[in-house]
């Protein structure tokens, strides 16, 4: 099977602009770079099919000129895949806009372990605040920013 | 007879779900045709099992295409395990969703939950039996689309936020697995994995191990092995209990069970099993370590099911009959364990309206059958004799030491310390929020606030039954631990002869 070297290339490169714009910390970009990554993807996919011929319909193509019609399935069914993935996506960073978290926040425990906050000791106090500030149930943040006072300084701890 | 039934817990709940959607307006209707759906399915998937023990895989090509041409679809003794106890575990699950959506005005639309839910067991059941390597990931993507979708109900932040984690890595790791599959199309030419089997073990080494170690990758984060974990602990306890059981139970062992078939029947021969055999050890260790750490009960059980993954990759890494055949039986073991506690959990957090351990005390003296149901499948969790955990994790021992190589033997070394470490983080867990008087866990306003509008002990009576009847079929899995036994062991001849599902898909052809 020969592959054809522009499409590996046209691949290679949506594959790294597609990784750079995941590793952002926008949701946007995240999601621009998803959806490079899938378009390289489908390139390999058609890359995959070997040499290019005609439309592989049967009485119009003699069947030894034919393209391979499985990498093209296979393509069609991961750009509708794709596509909606991109739409809950979008939905989702529209949701998280609206509540005032366009980009990837830090993660609450990784601020805590790195701040070199003790967590609660058995027999803390717990009137105001306590481990369940941290707690996925809770609003994560707030409890950060409303003064976990008994911890220790997590405002300094930020970067 | 034999053509009908594959196909059917893949349309069954897809049917259901557009009948669902119909109804949306109707929760009545729509909890009727669910329920009836997944019966039905659990019907069928023990029908399939009967068959496939007795006659050998069932193969449907379905549209009647030539083989290796069109979608096959094959059961055999793996598939058909895996298919009865997904079928239980969503059946049980929805039992247990039903009961706490009509008994609170839960935020979560429900009009939704039901549609989604039965996409996810179409996509789950799709990936168990696909004969396909392409048709894997179609059903590896419907399950992955419904369980975003269920993961993010309601949309609060915290959902939000844990559902951007894992809706990027799962895109990341499917997005592999279709590279993958590129990549192994081009190589030979096919993707149908009877074919393949045959196709793989001639192209050169080098390209066969890359193609191996691409879709241990992406199976690998699906699974949630260790380098590739650390989504899992952060993004599944955020959502709504009966969600959390079904992913804990279900999902990542979609993703063993991917690595399970293609380890044993496209890449036999083990060019990669010492890197397993490491992967498995540091999930089990690290996964443990990061368990003893928590302070919520929903974190400890998330971390202990990464660590759990473990004792599974092991038996697949060692790849002898005993180890797989044990492997598989800890799957299913596994998937009962991890769904009974989580729903045990929610019954917590439901009568305490907290799970943190730190604000958690006197539940057994409260609620004596809570504890009960906690106790049980906690113990069964860290492998107690003579329950089932006891029983897979003894096989897998055994396999290590069958083996007997200095990796096998650290193997065996990890398993038994982090048994031990497991029990000593339920017993933690155990210790502070059933047996430590009431009146010295300290209480937090938000506890008391519950307290006030739920009145502790009111959990509806559907729930603690679905969760009972968990605990329960995991005690019937120690029960029926020899014959089921048995049954993985038949299953495990079969995935390292290959030869049966090999011949039973192509059939006579060349």
């Amino acid at each position: 099977m020969t592959a054809s070297l522009a499409l590996v290339v046209t691949s290679v490169v949506l594959y790294s602009a597609g990784l750079y714009l995941l590793l952002d910390r926008s949701l946007t970009r995240v999601l621009l770079g998803v959806l490079l990554l899938g378009n390289a993807t489908n390139v390999l996919l058609l890359a995959s099919g070997g040499e290019s011929g005609g439309a592989p319909i049967y009485g119009t193509t003699p069947e030894e000129e034919m393209s391979d019609p499985l990498p093209q399935a296979m393509a069609l069914t991961a750009i509708v895949i794709t596509l909606g993935v991109a739409a809950f996506l979008l939905a989702m960073i529209y949701r998280s806009w609206r509540l005032g978290q366009e980009s990837l926040e830090d993660d609450p425990e990784d601020r805590i372990v790195a701040s070199g906050i003790q967590l609660a000791p058995d027999d803390v106090n717990y009137v105001g605040a306590g481990p369940d500030d941290i707690d996925p149930d809770g609003d994560l943040t707030d409890g950060l920013e409303d003064g976990l006072v008994p911890y220790g300084p997590v405002e300094e701890a930020r970067p | 007879m034999t053509r009908v039934l594959p196909p059917l817990p893949v349309l069954l709940p897809l049917l259901g779900a557009a009948l669902t959607l119909l109804f949306g307006r109707h929760a009545r209707a729509q909890r009727a045709v669910s329920l009836s759906v997944l019966a039905a399915v659990l019907v069928v998937s023990v029908a399939l099992l009967v068959q496939a023990d007795r006659n050998g895989p069932q193969v449907v090509h379905v549209g009647d295409w030539p083989v290796t041409l069109g979608i096959t679809l094959v059961v055999d003794r793996l598939s058909a395990l895996m298919l009865v106890v997904a079928s239980t575990v969503t059946l049980g699950v929805l039992v247990f969703a039903v009961g706490q959506g009509t008994a609170s005005d839960d935020e979560t639309p429900l009009s939704i939950f039901h549609p989604t839910y039965l996409v996810l067991s179409a996509g789950v059941s799709n990936a168990f039996i696909s004969g396909d390597l392409f048709n894997v990931y179609v059903g590896f993507e419907v399950l992955l689309v419904a369980s975003y979708v269920l993961l993010t109900l309601g949309g609060t932040g915290p959902r939000i936020s844990a559902g951007v984690t894992y809706v990027v890595v799962s895109l990341l790791s499917s997005l592999l697995f279709l590279a993958s599959i590129g990549l192994i199309y081009a190589a030979c030419g096919t993707l149908n994995m009877a074919q393949l089997s045959e196709r793989l073990a001639e192209l050169p080494a080098g390209t066969r191990t890359m193609l191996q170690v691409m879709l241990l990758l992406a199976f690998g984060i699906k699974a949630a092995v260790f380098p590739l974990s650390a989504w899992l602990p952060d993004s599944y306890p955020t959502a709504p209990a009966p969600v959390t059981a079904v992913f804990a139970g279900l999902l990542t062992k979609v993703g063993v069970y991917a690595i399970l078939r293609t380890q044993t029947l496209l890449f036999p021969g083990g060019h990669v099993d010492d890197l397993l055999m490491v992967a498995a050890a540091l999930t089990m260790v690290v996964g443990v370590l990061g368990a003893v750490a928590q302070r919520d009960i929903k974190r400890v059980l998330s971390f202990t099911l990464v660590s759990h993954i473990g004792y599974m990759v092991f038996g697949i890494a060692v790849a002898s009959q005993t180890g797989v055949a044990s492997a598989v039986f800890y799957v299913a073991h596994h998937i009962m364990v991890q769904t009974s506690l989580f729903l045990v959990v929610g019954l917590i957090e439901r009568q305490a309206g907290t799970t943190s351990v730190d604000r958690l005390g006197g539940l057994a003296a409260s609620s004596p059958l809570l504890a009960v149901l906690f106790f049980i499948p906690a113990l069964n969790l860290a492998g107690i004799p003579p329950l089932s955990g006891f029983l897979g994790k003894l096989g897998l021992l055994q396999a290590g030491a069958q083996d007997g190589s200095v990796l096998a033997w650290s193997l065996v070394g990890a398993s038994v310390l982090t048994s031990l470490l497991t029990l000593f983080a339920v017993v933690k867990v155990w210790n502070k929020a059933f047996w430590r008087p009431a009146d010295q866990a300290p209480r937090s306003p938000e506890a008391q606030e519950a307290d006030a509008l739920m009145h502790a002990g009111t959990a509806p009576r559907v729930m603690v039954t679905s969760a009972a009847a968990f605990v329960g079929v995991g005690l019937a899995l120690t029960v029926f631990g020899g014959p089921l036994y048995g049954l993985t062991d038949r299953a495990a001849g079969d995935l390292l002869d290959r030869s049966p599902y090999v011949s039973s898909v192509l059939g006579g052809a060349p």
